[in-house]
C-alpha cells in the first residue's frame, strides 16, 4: 500500500469531548491564528495560494486565487461566507467535521476573515442538522469568551463577529448564490451572475464563499507551512481531503488521506467491499457526478484524473455499491432527490427532473418502454448546460452514465415487465420492502398529480 | 409582445458601439445591449418567456438559449461550453452568436427548453383566454416540437386563484417565467404575488401561509368565483385580520401582509407570456381574433397614456396598454384598462330629448325628440336666455380639444359671454390667474422623461398614485434607476410616498402656502432637507387641488422663482390641460389669449370672422352658479358636469333648477339631465375622434374606435349654433382641426402671476378639525361605473386622523368616526394616521364618503368629528371574520 492516512482535519476526532476549546487547545488549537494575527494579511493569502489549497465544496477552484479576486478595500464591509448546506446524497464530511472539531472551522474562519479584510463572517449550516448547530453555536460563544473572536482578538487589532445561521434544509442553498440569498432572507434561489460574489455578493457587498473543509485546512497551512501541505497530494491537486466512504463497505466512515489515493487503497482500509459481493458501480464525488465501476478502482482520487476518467471528484462521497445493488433503483432514488430539490427557478430544471423521475418509476417497476430510455438520454441532453446553475447538470449525470454502462439492466427490467434484483438482499439492515401497489401509486406520480392547495 | 428598445435619447453623450456578429452578420449594438435585444434590432426573433423589454433580466425560462463564441485574449475565437441565455448577455466585441436559425445546437435547446414548458401545461388553449395571442402558443408552433413525448402525469393546482376581484390565477398554465412578480416589485412596488414552493411546486401566489405551509395555518383559498355584481359566491375562509384601509372586495393578501390592492395590477395580465393571469372582466368573453383593435387615448385622467380598444361587433370588450415609450411606456393604470363600461352603460342618452315647462315655470316631462325640434328649441331658448341676462357655458373637464374649441368659440360668438369655465371642480381665481399666467400656451416646459430624470421632483398638493396614475410609476422609476428623491407636501405620506421613498413634509390642509414659503435652506427639519434638495434642476409637481388653498399658487411660483425648479401643473381630468389651452376659461380665449387683451381679441375676431369678441372676463364656474341660482342669468350650456364634483353641490343643483333655460350636452342621463329642457346626446371618446391635451400640453390624438351615430359635442354645437342662425362653421372634426391648427399660438403678452396671501388657519374648539380630501384613484366617479370587478380592488374609504386627535377622541383603528357639517355628516372606519394634530382625513368620492355633496366643504374647512358606532355592515367588513374586534396587528407584514 503506497498511501496511508493523512489525519489533520480528523486528528482529534477521537479526543475525549473533541468539541470542546479545551480539548481543541490541547492540541494545536488556535496556534495557528495567533500566527497569522502576527503577519500582513496579504501574505496569509499568499500562504493559502502558494499552497495549492483547492476548493473542497466539489468544484476545486484555487482557494488563494478566489481570496485574491476581492476588489480593493473600499472601506465598507466585506464578508466570508462558510458554506456549511452539506446536502449532497453520500456526502458526509464537513458535518462530522463541525460536529468532531467545530473550533477548527471557527479557527479558520477567523484566520480567512483576518487575511481578506473580513469583520462578519457568516456559518450557514444546514438546518436539519440541529446538533451540529448547536455545537458551532457554543464553539463560536466559546470562542468569544477566550478572546478568539470580538473585539480587539489577541491584541491585534482585528475584530471579528461569527454568526451561525441554520439554513432551512435546502440542496440549492449550497450552490453560493443561492445560500448568499437564503442568508439574506430571501428565497433561496440562484442569482444571475455576473455579478459575482467577490464583487456583489452578501448585501450587494464583496463576499467570499467557501467550503468548511476547504475553511479547516487553513490554520494547518498556516501552522505547518506550504511545504508541509504541498508534500501530500499530487502536484495540483495538493493536500489532503477526506473521503467518505458509504455503501456496501465493510467499514464506512471518514477516511482522510492525501488527494491523488486510489479506491482500491481506500477499500482496503475500509475492509473492502461487502462480503461475498463484488464491487459494481460508485459514485466518486457524491451523487452529482457519473458512475464509475471497478475498472476505474486504481484512478487516483484528484482533481485531473477523476476529470480525465470522465466523472468529477467532487466532494469526495464514495458511495459504494454491489453486485446485489439495482442500478436503476438506485439512480431513481437520485433522480425523486434532485426532483425533490429543484428550485423551480428555471425550465430545465424544474420540469425536467419532474419528468426523470416519472420515466425512471415506470422502468423500475417494469412498465417503461425502450423508447424512454431514448427519452431519458435526450431529456437529460436537454438539461445538462441548459439550467441556470449546476443542480440540473447534476441531476443528469447518474441517469447518463448509469445507461452508458448498465444498458442492458434498464433494458432487462422493460422486456421483463419488473425489476429482477431483490431489494432486501441489497440491504444492510433488516428491511421490508414497501407495499408494491401504494409503492407504484406513490412512485408513478399519481399522487404527486395535485400539489398546493 | 414587445420587441422595441426605447430609443436614445437626443442630447445624450455618444454611447460606445459594439460590434459581434450574429447569424453571420455583422451588427453594431451600444455597450449594454443584450443579445437579445441586438438579434431583434436585426430582426431575429428568439424565442422567449421572462425576457421584457421594462423589466430587469433574469434569465429563468432559457428559452432563448443560443450559441455564444467569444474572442480570448490573443483574439482566438473561443466557444462557450454551454448554450447561453441571451436575454442575460451582454454583446461584447467580437462576439459572435449563433441563433436557432444557424446553430442545430441552439436550435435543439430551445426546442428541448419548449418541450419541458409543455409537460406541465394544461394545453388548454381552446378554452383559454390567452389563445390566439399566447406567446407560450406562437412560439410552441415556431420553436418546438410538433408532438410531444411526455405520457405520464401532469402537475395541477385547482384554479383559478382569486388574486383580487380583478385578477385570476390559473396556476398550472403559468410557466414561471416572473414577468408579474418582476412588474410588480419594480415597476409598480405593490408586490402583491410572489413565488413560492420550489420545484415543480413552485407557483406564483399571494402572500399564502397555507401554500407555505406554515404550522397551524389554513389551506389556501380557493377562488369559487363572483356574482356578475362582484359578490363572491363563497365565504372568505382563513383570511388573516383586514386593514381597514385594504381593498373593499374579497382580496388575499399581499406580501406586506395587507391585503392586495394595486392600482396596476392590470399590467400583469398583460404582460403575462401564457393565460395564468386573467382579468375577470375579459375572463371568457371573446376571442383575439374576433376582436377589432384601435388605438386609443385613456380619457381617465391627464397623462393621456396610449391604450389599445379591443371591441366585437360595437361593444368594447377589454382595453391594453398602448407603447408609447415617451408617455406610459408599457404600462396603465387598471382605471384606464377596466374603467370602459360606462360609455355603453344603459342609461346612455341616444336620441334627443325636450320638455316644456308650463308658464309658472314648472317642468313637464322630458320627451325624445327629433334632432331638428331639439335643435330648434334649444336655439330658441337658447336666444331668449341670451338676452334676458345672458347664458352661462359649463363644458365639464373631460372634453377632447376639439370639443373644447367649440364650447369656447360657442361661447364667445352664438352666446356672446365670456361666462365659460370647464373646471367642474372646487376653483379659484388665483388658479385662473395661475393658469393664464403659467400653463396657457407653456407646452412640454415639463415632461414625463423630466420627471424621470429630475434628482428632485416636490410635490404640492398632488398625491403622485392616486391623482397621478401612471406620474407615480415614471417618479418611481427614477427613484429606482437614478435615486432621485421625492418631497410631498402634504397631510401624511400615502403608500404612494412611501413606495417612492418619499420624503414628506407635513402639512396641514390649507398651510401648503406658508410652507413653501418656509422652504428655504438653512430651515430647520425637514424644511430645510427639502429647500436643500431643490434647484433648477428639480421639478415642482401642483395639483388642481391647491386651488382651495388661498395663496398656495402665488407661493409654488414664488418657490420656483427662487430655486429656479420648474413648475408643473398636474391635474387630474383628460380634458383640463385642453380647455386651458382652447380657452374654455373666463379670461383666456384659445392659444392663451387674455380676454383682456386688445390685440388678442382682434386676433381671435378675425380668424373667427365676427366684428368684435366680449371684452370684460366672465364668471367662473361658481360665479356662473352662483348667478344662476340668483337668476342673473338666463340660461345655462352644461356638458359633462356631475353636480357633485362641483365645490357647491347644492348651490350647483338651485342654479340647474333655477336656470331660465338649460340645454345638457351629455353622454348618460345625469343629475343635469333631470333638470334640462333639452338634452341633446353626444358621444363618448370611444365612438368620436378626438385629441386630449396630456398634462404636459402633449397632444394625444385618437381615433374613432366604434362605428356609431352620436355625434362629438363640436357637432351638436355647430348646429345648435346654426339654428341660431351664427354658423360657426365647425361640424366636421377636420373643419375644427383646420381651424385650430390655423389659429395657432399666441406671442403677445401673458398675464400677470397671481399674488395671493396666504390666509391664517384656522383655530379649532374641542371636537373640530381640519379637513384633508382627495380623490382616491379608484372611488365612486360615474365613469367608473358598470364595472363591479374593478370596484372590488379600490381602497376601503376611511378616516384618517392624527393620534393626538384619536385619542383626545377616544378612537383607535377600526373604530368608527363620524364628520359633521352643518349640511350632513360621513361616518367611517378609522385609521390612526401620523398627520398634523387636529386634522382628519376623507376620500372626496368614495362609496359613503361623498364629502362635496354631503359635507358641503372642502380641504382645509373646520368640521366636527366625534367617535361613532360604525354601522353592522361596515363593521363586519372590518373586523375579522368571527374574531377579536380589533384587527390583529400583522406583524408579518411589518417586519418585512
Amino acid at each position: 500500500m503506497s498511501t496511508t492516512l493523512s489525519p489533520v482535519l480528523s486528528d482529534q476526532w477521537d479526543a475525549e469531548r473533541s468539541w470542546t476549546l479545551a480539548t481543541y487547545e490541547q492540541g494545536r488549537g488556535y496556534r495557528a491564528l495567533r500566527t497569522a494575527l502576527g503577519m500582513a494579511p496579504a501574505d496569509v493569502v499568499t500562504a493559502v495560494k502558494d499552497s495549492g489549497l483547492r476548493g473542497r465544496g466539489g468544484a476545486g477552484f484555487p482557494t488563494g486565487l478566489k481570496w485574491s479576486f476581492l476588489p480593493q478595500p473600499d472601506g465598507g464591509p466585506r464578508y466570508l461566507v462558510v458554506n456549511a448546506d452539506e446536502s449532497e446524497p453520500g456526502t458526509c464530511k464537513d458535518i462530522p467535521l463541525m460536529m468532531a472539531t467545530p473550533h477548527l472551522l471557527v479557527e479558520g474562519v477567523a484566520i480567512t476573515s483576518f487575511a481578506i479584510g473580513c469583520t462578519h463572517a457568516f456559518i450557514y449550516v444546514r438546518g436539519e442538522v440541529l446538533h451540529v448547530y448547536r455545537r458551532l453555536l457554543r464553539a463560536v460563544e466559546e470562542a468569544y469568551a477566550a478572546g478568539h473572536l470580538g473585539k480587539n482578538i489577541h491584541g491585534s487589532g482585528f475584530d471579528l463577529d461569527v454568526t451561525v445561521h441554520a439554513g432551512a434544509g435546502a440542496y440549492i442553498c449550497g450552490e453560493e448564490t443561492a445560500l448568499l440569498d437564503s442568508l439574506e432572507g430571501r428565497r433561496g434561489q440562484p442569482r444571475l451572475k455576473p455579478p459575482f460574489p467577490a464583487v456583489a455578493g452578501l448585501y450587494a457587498r464583496p463576499t467570499v464563499v467557501n467550503n468548511v473543509e476547504s475553511i479547516a485546512s487553513v490554520p494547518s497551512i498556516i501552522d505547518r507551512g506550504v511545504d508541509w501541505f504541498r508534500s501530500m497530494g499530487t502536484e495540483k491537486s495538493a493536500g489532503f481531503g477526506i473521503f467518505s466512504l458509504s455503501g456496501h463497505v465493510e467499514r464506512p466512515g471518514q477516511y482522510e488521506a492525501p488527494l491523488g489515493i486510489t479506491l482500491r487503497e481506500l477499500l482496503d482500509m475500509a475492509g473492502g467491499v461487502r462480503g461475498g459481493h463484488e464491487l459494481k458501480f460508485w459514485t466518486p464525488g457524491g451523487s452529482s457526478t457519473p458512475l464509475f465501476t471497478a475498472e476505474h478502482l486504481d484512478v487516483p482520487l484528484d482533481y485531473e484524473s477523476v476529470g480525465a476518467a470522465g466523472s468529477m471528484l467532487g466532494t469526495r462521497a464514495l458511495q459504494i455499491f454491489d453486485d446485489s445493488t439495482c442500478v436503476v433503483r438506485a439512480i431513481t432514488r437520485w433522480a425523486e432527490f434532485y426532483a425533490h430539490e429543484s428550485c423551480g427557478k428555471c425550465t430545465p430544471c424544474r420540469e425536467g427532473t419532474y419528468w426523470l423521475k416519472q420515466i425512471l418509476a415506470r422502468i423500475e417497476h417494469g412498465r417503461g418502454t425502450m423508447e424512454d430510455l431514448d427519452t431519458l438520454l435526450d431529456v437529460c441532453d436537454n438539461i445538462l448546460g441548459r439550467a441556470f446553475c449546476a443542480l440540473g447538470d447534476g441531476a443528469t449525470s447518474t441517469i447518463t452514465s448509469g445507461i452508458a454502462l448498465f444498458r442492458e439492466e434498464f433494458e432487462a427490467h422493460i422486456t421483463g415487465g419488473a425489476c429482477p434484483f431483490d431489494p432486501v438482499a441489497s440491504a444492510k439492515f433488516d428491511y421490508t420492502p414497501r407495499n408494491r401497489r401504494a409503492d407504484v401509486h406513490a412512485l408513478s406520480g399519481v399522487a404527486a398529480g395535485t400539489v398546493g392547495a | 409582445m414587445t420587441t422595441t428598445t426605447p430609443a436614445a435619447s437626443t442630447g445624450a453623450p455618444p454611447v460606445e458601439q459594439v460590434t459581434l456578429t450574429i447569424d453571420d452578420v455583422e451588427v453594431s449594438v451600444p455597450k449594454g445591449t443584450l443579445v437579445i435585444r441586438a438579434a431583434e434590432q436585426m430582426g431575429i426573433a428568439i424565442p422567449r418567456f421572462c425576457d421584457h423589454p421594462l423589466l430587469e433580466p433574469v434569465g429563468a425560462c432559457r428559452q432563448c438559449l443560443v450559441e455564444v463564441s467569444t474572442p480570448d485574449r490573443e483574439g482566438n475565437l473561443r466557444p462557450m461550453p454551454k448554450p447561453q441565455a441571451s436575454c442575460t448577455l451582454e454583446a461584447t466585441p467580437g462576439m459572435v452568436v449563433r441563433t436557432q436559425r444557424t446553430s442545430a445546437v441552439a436550435d435543439k435547446a430551445q426546442h428541448g427548453v419548449m418541450e419541458l414548458l409543455l409537460i406541465n401545461h394544461p394545453l388548454d388553449c381552446p378554452t383559454c383566454d390567452k389563445g390566439g395571442e399566447c406567446p407560450l402558443q406562437n412560439q410552441a408552433m415556431s420553436n418546438g416540437r410538433p408532438t410531444s413525448r411526455f405520457h405520464d402525469v401532469k402537475r395541477t393546482f385547482p384554479k383559478p386563484l382569486a388574486i383580487s376581484t380583478q385578477i385570476l390565477l390559473d396556476r398550472d398554465r403559468c410557466v414561471l417565467c416572473q414577468r408579474c412578480t418582476r412588474f410588480s416589485e419594480e415597476i409598480a412596488g405593490d408586490p402583491f404575488i410572489d413565488l413560492q414552493q420550489r420545484g415543480v411546486r413552485q407557483q406564483i401566489g399571494v402572500f399564502d401561509p397555507g401554500v407555505l405551509g406554515f404550522a397551524g395555518s389554513e389551506p389556501a383559498e380557493v377562488y369559487r368565483g363572483v356574482q356578475p355584481d362582484g359578490t363572491p359566491i363563497s365565504k372568505a375562509e382563513g383570511l388573516p385580520a383586514q386593514d381597514p384601509a385594504g381593498p373593499a372586495g374579497q382580496a388575499t393578501v399581499d406580501t406586506s401582509g395587507r391585503p392586495f390592492a394595486s392600482y396596476f395590477s392590470g399590467n400583469t395580465v398583460q404582460i403575462c407570456p401564457v393565460g395564468a393571469l386573467t382579468s375577470s372582466a375579459y375572463r371568457f368573453r371573446s376571442r383575439p381574433f374576433d376582436l377589432v383593435s384601435t388605438p386609443g387615448i385613456a380619457e381617465h385622467d391627464a397623462n393621456g397614456a396610449a391604450i389599445r380598444v379591443d371591441h366585437r361587433r360595437g361593444v368594447v370588450l377589454r382595453r391594453l396598454a398602448g407603447n408609447d415609450p415617451a408617455v406610459n411606456e408599457e404600462w396603465i393604470s387598471d382605471k384606464d384598462r377596466f374603467a370602459y363600461p360606462w360609455q355603453g352603460m344603459p342609461d346612455r342618452l341616444t336620441v334627443p330629448l325636450v320638455r316644456e315647462r308650463a308658464a309658472d315655470g314648472t317642468r313637464g316631462e322630458l320627451r325624445p325628440a327629433s334632432w331638428g325640434e331639439a335643435l330648434e328649441a334649444a336655439a330658441t331658448g337658447l336666444a331668449a336666455a341670451r338676452d334676458a341676462g345672458g347664458v352661462g357655458v359649463l363644458p365639464g373637464g373631460r372634453v377632447t380639444l376639439e370639443d373644447a374649441y367649440a364650447y369656447a368659440k360657442f361661447a364667445r360668438v352664438a352666446l356672446g359671454t365670456n361666462d365659460v369655465d370647464h373646471r367642474a371642480r372646487p376653483h379659484s381665481a388665483e388658479e385662473a390667474e395661475f393658469l393664464a399666467h403659467h400653463v396657457a400656451g407653456a407646452r412640454m416646459s415639463v415632461t414625463f422623461d423630466d420627471l424621470e430624470k429630475a434628482p428632485t421632483t416636490l410635490l404640492v398638493g398632488f398625491e403622485p398614485e392616486d391623482e397621478g396614475g401612471i406620474v407615480f410609476l415614471r417618479l418611481r422609476k427614477g427613484v429606482r434607476a437614478h435615486r432621485n428623491r421625492v418631497v410631498s407636501v402634504a397631510p401624511f405620506a400615502s403608500r404612494g410616498l412611501e413606495r417612492l421613498s418619499g420624503t414628506l413634509v407635513p402639512a396641514a390642509p390649507g398651510t401648503e402656502a406658508e410652507v413653501l414659503d418656509a422652504l428655504v435652506p438653512g430651515a430647520d427639519g425637514v424644511l430645510g432637507e427639502a429647500a436643500g434638495l431643490l434647484g433648477p434642476d428639480a421639478v415642482v409637481v401642483v395639483g388642481e387641488r391647491l386651488a382651495t388653498v388661498p395663496g398656495a399658487y402665488s407661493a409654488a411660483l414664488r418657490l420656483a422663482e427662487r430655486t429656479g425648479a420648474r413648475l408643473v401643473w398636474i391635474p387630474r381630468r383628460a380634458g383640463e390641460r385642453g380647455g386651458v389651452e382652447l380657452g374654455t376659461l373666463p379670461g383666456l380665449l384659445p392659444g392663451g389669449r387674455q380676454v383682456t387683451d386688445g390685440a388678442a381679441r382682434v386676433d381671435v375676431a378675425a380668424a373667427w370672422d365676427v366684428e368684435r369678441l366680449p371684452e370684460t372676463p366672465g364668471r367662473d364656474a361658481s360665479a356662473i352658479l352662483a348667478a344662476a341660482a340668483a337668476g342673473e342669468l338666463g340660461g345655462l350650456v352644461v356638458g359633462g358636469v356631475d353636480p357633485d364634483d362641483l365645490a357647491d353641490p347644492v348651490l350647483a343643483r338651485e342654479a340647474f333648477a333655477s336656470a331660465g333655460f338649460l340645454v345638457s350636452l351629455e353622454v348618460r342621463a345625469s343629475a343635469v339631465t333631470q333638470l334640462a329642457d333639452v338634452v341633446l346626446p353626444v358621444a363618448p371618446p370611444v365612438e368620436k375622434p378626438g385629441t386630449f391635451l396630456n398634462w404636459e400640453g402633449r397632444p394625444r390624438p385618437f381615433p374613432q374606435a366604434l362605428t356609431s351615430t352620436a355625434m362629438a359635442d363640436h357637432r351638436v354645437l355647430d348646429a345648435l349654433a346654426d339654428a341660431m342662425d351664427v354658423p360657426l362653421g365647425l361640424r366636421t372634426f377636420g373643419q375644427v382641426r383646420a381651424e385650430i391648427d390655423q389659429l395657432g399660438g399666441w406671442d403677445g403678452a401673458r398675464a400677470a402671476a397671481p399674488s395671493v396671501a396666504a390666509t391664517e388657519p384656522p383655530s379649532l374648539a374641542d371636537g373640530e378639525a381640519v379637513l384633508a380630501t382627495w380623490h382616491l384613484l379608484l372611488d365612486a366617479g360615474r365613469c367608473q361605473d358598470g364595472e363591479a370587478f374593478l370596484a372590488g380592488t379600490a381602497q376601503r374609504p376611511v378616516a384618517r386622523v392624527s393620534p393626538e386627535l384619536a385619542g383626545h377622541l377616544g378612537v383607535d383603528t377600526g373604530a368608527g368616526l363620524t364628520v359633521r357639517t352643518e349640511r350632513g355628516q360621513v361616518t367611517l372606519p378609522v385609521v390612526v394616521t401620523p398627520m398634523p394634530d387636529g386634522v382628519v382625513w376623507l376620500p372626496t368620492a368614495s362609496t359613503g364618503s361623498a364629502v362635496r355633496a354631503t359635507l358641503g366643504v372642502d380641504a382645509g374647512a373646520v368640521v366636527r368629528v366625534q367617535a361613532a358606532a360604525l354601522p353592522g355592515a361596515a363593521r363586519a367588513e372590518v373586523g375579522p371574520a368571527g374574531g377579536a374586534a380589533q384587527p390583529q396587528p400583522l406583524t408579518e407584514g411589518e417586519e418585512r
